[in-house]
């Protein structure tokens, strides 16, 4: 029974994360053997499309989901890191690919300009701020900022990435450098999930003054999360640009934020299966739904609602981490004799499932 | 030699005056106790101590060291940790993750060890899970581990913030009323506990009401009314003085 349950949750992650990749990466093939050569573009798209956004809910599942900051300016860090590629692609002819780190550093710096004066406000503060960035940000765009955004007409012509004399230029090849950088990204960010990093943004989320009692550098932590989240925001604006070719300030207003928002909300705030499962539901349905058109997002709000009020927590919340602790029990020695005699029962008074 | 030494504490709220002009010695390797009635401003002097709060005026001073409004985070990796009065466990993570927090500022890993999952990464994790599992065993929690925090028994949770504090291997370790909410055995656990902290050579400080432990535990009392230290001493002093006596104790006592 111990040997299930330690399989459960040693390879659970690892047997959901493959399945996951099976169908992802056969899913173009399929879509091509329905129909006609070139008839699962639209769908391609589309699936493209909701790879970015689950790759913008990852990145603010770290600074929402796993550290509670309501952040709603997400959308800037991904406007920084577009236009960066955008830029540096367009008028220095940098290549689309070795824009990616600098879109995302720049995106990350643009973070902690913007964090260092209110990574101490609260909640409702915070979120309301991080509005007012977006805004700036899409209104410093549409007006041509330093002359080089191209103002409320944007910036055609980006090329497309080449990886080693590779070109992602067919919706395919874009599916799956989109979806091949968000496996990378699920990876990375579950292991620093299961870390003392992420162990420390939790513990902040869930009371920041035990946290700073426990030695907790809260203000460093909150300022690492923010900028980590930019940083990932910033290169899928790298992918979104070089996906899209042509950029414009209105792909980045409020209502963007307010999608990835609501993805890590509902999908379940701190889990990764939970966020991808949003992006699908959310970009993914909007689409299905467009037939309703008016009705669409009167069905999209009620659907919000009744998830807010009858599962609170997302349709899919972050999983208890473990930590293989059960080869020490009865190693160390206990300090109050009635816990350690033999008349103890660990199963006694408390509730919770224990191992 | 006196561990911590507080010198002419002063601190208000608006017009309130909840610390005024606090000054005491904790010798090291001595169980003190910081008695007195509600409001007296117990509690904010324990926050003073731990960078809660920044005092107006006066000095704490820990090992030789001026601390006085220094970051709370910074004061715990000099030694100093703490409990709450109103228990603050990391309720919907597991007792094991609560003691690990304690860990925390006892190891270095950081964002890109973390993501890379570099042997020294993991080997300080490995560690870090021994020692916690160490200090869960210490207090009577080990088998609980595993368990959610907010699922323990009140007298539980109390002792799990005890191992959380532990395990940022304090030199000083300050209990805001330890056996509130406790029943007479748990209590008497607890005393037991104490004193296992003690020997391992934790300076205690430590505020709590009920009397019985007060007395059998302490080494040294300090008596606060309205912010103002009016007596301090030996338990059996203490018991004995007309001030405390009329202040905090009663008559019959």
């Amino acid at each position: 029974m111990n040997l299930a349950r330690y399989a459960r949750y040693r390879y659970f992650p690892l047997c959901l994360g493959g399945v996951f990749f099976a169908i992802m990466a056969s899913i173009p093939w399929l879509l091509n053997e329905a129909g006609a050569p070139g008839s699962g573009i639209a769908q391609l798209d589309m699936l493209n499309k909701i790879g970015i956004y689950a790759l913008l809910a990852l990145s603010l599942n770290i600074i929402l989901g796993q550290t509670g900051l309501f952040h709603m300016g997400h959308t800037a860090f991904f406007a920084v890191g577009a236009y960066a590629t955008a830029i540096l692609n367009t008028m220095y002819q940098w290549p689309v690919f070795s824009t990616l780190p600098v879109a995302g550093l720049l995106a990350a710096l643009f973070a902690l300009l913007v964090a260092v004066p209110i990574i101490r406000l609260r909640g409702d503060y915070l979120l309301v701020v991080t509005i007012g960035i977006v805004e700036i940000v899409r209104i410093c765009l549409t007006n041509n900022i330093f002359g080089i955004t191209g103002g409320a007409n944007g910036i055609f012509g980006i090329a497309r990435p080449v990886i080693f004399g590779l070109a992602f230029s067919s919706p395919r090849q874009q599916y799956y450098l989109i979806w091949g950088f968000t496996g990378i990204t699920v990876i990375l960010f579950y292991l620093l999930e299961h870390s003392r990093f992420g162990r420390a943004l939790n513990y902040i989320k869930q009371d920041e003054l035990a946290a700073a009692g426990c030695g907790i550098n809260v203000a460093r932590y909150k300022l690492a999360a923010f900028c980590l989240g930019a940083f990932w925001a910033g290169m899928a604006g790298t992918l979104y640009a070089a996906n899209i070719r042509s950029i414009e300030p209105t792909s980045f207003n409020f209502f963007e934020s307010v999608i990835i928002f609501a993805i890590v909300i509902l999908g379940g705030a701190g889990s990764i299966t939970g966020v991808i499962l949003g992006a699908f539901l959310l970009i993914g349905l909007q689409d299905v739904f467009r037939d309703f058109s008016s009705a669409r997002m009167l069905i999209f709000g009620a659907a919000m609602i009744a998830m807010m009020v009858f599962r609170p927590q997302g349709l899919l919340p972050a999983r208890r981490r473990h930590y293989g602790a059960r080869r020490y029990l009865g190693k160390f020695p206990c300090a109050v004799r009635r816990q350690c005699g033999a008349a103890y029962n660990p199963y006694a008074e408390d509730e919770g499932d224990c191992v | 030699m006196s561990l911590l030494s507080l010198q002419n504490l002063l601190k208000s709220f608006g017009g309130l005056v909840a610390v005024a002009g606090v000054s005491f010695d904790v010798d090291e390797g001595s169980i003190v106790g910081l008695i007195g009635p509600n409001g007296a401003g117990k509690t904010t002097v324990f926050n003073i101590i731990t960078g809660n709060y920044r005092p107006d005026s006066g000095d704490v001073v820990f090992d030789r060291n001026d601390i006085t409004g220094r970051a709370t985070h910074a004061i715990v990796r000099l030694g100093i940790a703490r409990t709450f009065q109103n228990i603050r466990l990391f309720q919907n993570m597991s007792v094991l993750e609560n003691v690990l927090a304690g860990c925390h500022c006892r190891a270095n890993a950081g964002l890109f060890s973390a993501m890379f999952r570099t042997p020294r990464q993991r080997s300080e994790e490995r560690r870090a899970v021994e020692h916690a599992m160490r200090e869960l065993a210490f207090v009577g929690l080990e088998h609980r581990h595993d368990n959610q925090a907010g699922s323990l028994s009140y007298g539980n949770q109390r002792l799990l913030e005890i191992a959380r504090a532990l395990a940022s291997a304090p030199r000083f370790l300050i209990l805001d009323e330890p056996a509130g909410g406790m029943n007479e055995q748990e209590t008497a656990d607890l005393t037991e506990l104490i004193r296992a902290i003690n020997d391992r050579g934790i300076t205690l400080l430590l505020i709590e009401h009920d009397m019985n432990l007060v007395m059998q535990i302490c080494r040294k009392l300090v008596v606060l009314e309205y912010g103002a230290v009016i007596a301090q001493g030996t338990p059996a002093d203490i018991k004995r003085n007309p001030k405390v006596i009329e202040a905090y104790l009663g008559i019959d006592c």
